[in-house]
């Protein structure tokens, strides 16, 4: 018994899997697996980030309960920023900066972010459908990639890795800092501290594990043997790298859940626990 | 060893016009898809077309979409699916249909030739080349290829735009400029080619938005994105997009 599959004339002419001379099937797609279920899944991760950090980096409060400092807002670059003694407080946009200064410093992750390669895949996918799955069909009618502007500019990677080592340095200083009680002594822990240093390991081996960072230790060499050095480098990268997704999904979520600590903490919902 | 009635949907037709058309099968322990195929040809359809040579998912004949999926009829267990399961056999959909299961596979060849070929060093005769193994591993790896233009097939950029053809030479030839590029002794660039600006320019590196599809279909786990396209991208950006990069090169050259 045969099922008809006479490719569709109608609307606009053929194109893609509909193609002439191409098997006629009128079907964009035959999986029959859930292929929808990982872009779905992507993009509502995605989004649920997006409308967090938003409201976050917005809000312009309740980011500091000492000593916890929230990473959306670290370095802190204005004046107008609640001070936190001993911390990232760096006044150099000034008294003119009337917005959150969150925003000031969220575009170099930000960037880091949306430029890398895992995330370009993540929200081709989950939020563009392009494609949405593997031979799936796409929508567009056309599809010029990143040879133009706007996607072009995926191109800048590499910059923001570079601005990403110093704001990573940064948390990491953040991160010393929780080894602090309230009263600014030395020598506490709270479950702040653990949380602020499985977040800080985790933007580390995120931000090493970078397709970039990979190709700049060593990857842009063509003799390793010559550099036995960078070759080293390179190898702990690959393997930092075959985890890149891995990485960027459980940084994110650690990002987030330090400074709604943070949050809980500044607006007195939750204790912080200390260990010594 | 037990035996059961597998359901088939199967591509019959040519560049003309074709249908799915439903097929009931035994099926025995242990067989994969392209058993069941050879099975239809010797009991139901003798004139079933369908390529294949090796049965060992070496030599790449055999590709095809099952199920949607674009796999190896060869390496593709009837394990996998439930017993109750309609599979659906199709060609591959992003090239020319010649007859049921068989495609045109010549875009591959045509855009094959499009790349330079590797250029052997000046100073070494033959029999004089030596590579330190982990100069040359990385385009070991790539050399694992059977090309069997799954990647081709999959990859969105020709699949779903017919018109992208002329532009993208696709992941399989866009990892063979990568393979040379990083070759420990290939000497493209003392000859005057720059494979890193015509893997951009002429080659269309910069269609790719790396979705790894390539990488999930190769039936020889080459890792195409990550170790392949994102690396040759990242070449491609020392090249032309990195001024800093320029600015050392530039230097160094005036240094020499």
């Amino acid at each position: 018994m045969a099922t008809g599959t006479e490719p569709p004339t109608r609307h606009r002419a053929a194109t893609g899997v509909r193609s002439a001379g191409r098997a006629s099937v009128a079907a964009r797609h035959l999986r029959t697996d859930r292929w929808w279920l990982s872009p779905a899944a992507t993009a509502a991760g995605l989004l649920a980030f997006v409308a967090y950090s938003t409201w976050r980096a917005f809000a312009n409060a309740d980011y500091y309960a000492a000593p916890y400092v929230s990473p959306f807002y670290s370095p802190c670059l204005a004046e107008n920023c609640v001070p936190m003694r001993g911390g990232p407080n760096w006044e150099v946009f000034g008294s003119w900066w009337g917005l959150s200064p969150a925003l000031l410093i969220l575009v170099f992750p930000l960037g880091f972010r949306l430029t890398c390669y895992y995330y370009r895949k993540a929200y081709y996918r989950g939020f563009w459908a392009s494609p949405p799955a593997c031979a799936v069909a796409e929508p567009h009618r056309t599809y010029t990639g990143e040879t133009r502007l706007p996607l072009v500019l995926q191109n800048l990677h590499r910059y923001f890795f570079y601005a990403a080592l110093p704001v990573a340095g940064i948390l990491t200083y953040d991160t010393v800092l929780t080894f602090r009680n309230a009263d600014y002594a030395w020598g506490h822990a709270g479950l702040g501290t653990l949380l602020f240093l499985v977040n800080i390991a985790l933007i580390w081996a995120y931000t090493l594990s970078c397709h970039s960072c990979r190709h700049i230790v060593g990857g842009r060499l063509r003799h390793f043997s010559k550099h036995p050095v960078r070759y080293r480098l390179w190898t702990w990268t690959g393997r930092l790298n075959a985890r890149h997704m891995l990485l960027a999904w459980s940084s994110l979520i650690s990002v987030a859940l330090c400074d709604l600590y943070v949050y809980l903490l500044a607006t007195g919902t939750f204790d912080d626990p200390r260990f010594f | 060893m037990s035996t059961y009635d597998a359901r088939f949907r199967i591509w019959r037709g040519d560049a003309d016009g074709g249908e799915l058309t439903d097929y009931t099968v035994e099926v025995h322990d242990g067989e994969v898809v392209l058993d069941v195929v050879h099975r239809l040809q010797a009991t139901q359809t003798p004139d079933l077309a369908v390529r294949w040579n090796c049965k060992a998912g070496k030599c790449g004949s055999c590709s095809a979409e099952i199920n949607g999926r674009p796999r190896l009829l060869c390496m593709t267990r009837m394990s996998v699916f439930a017993r109750d399961e309609v599979i659906t056999v199709t060609p591959m959909r992003a090239f020319p249909v010649v007859r049921d299961l068989v495609t045109d596979v010549s875009f591959n060849y045509a855009k094959a030739l499009e790349i330079p070929a590797f250029v052997p060093p000046a100073e070494l005769g033959p029999g004089e080349y030596r590579m330190r193994q982990e100069d040359v591993e990385r385009s070991q790896e790539f050399r694992k290829c059977i090309e069997c233009f799954l990647c081709q097939d999959t990859c969105h950029v020709v699949r779903d735009h017919e018109e992208n053809k002329e532009a993208f030479a696709g992941p399989r030839f866009l990892m063979r400029i990568a393979e040379l590029d990083m070759h420990p002794l290939d000497a493209a660039e003392a000859a005057g080619t720059d494979r890193r600006r015509t893997a951009q320019e002429e080659h269309g590196l910069g269609y790719c938005n790396i979705t790894k599809c390539c990488t999930e279909v190769c039936p020889e786990s080459i890792r195409i994105t990550d170790n392949a396209l994102i690396p040759l991208k990242e070449r491609v950006v020392d090249r032309k997009y990195d001024p800093l990069v320029w600015l050392g090169n530039t230097i160094r050259r005036r240094k020499t």
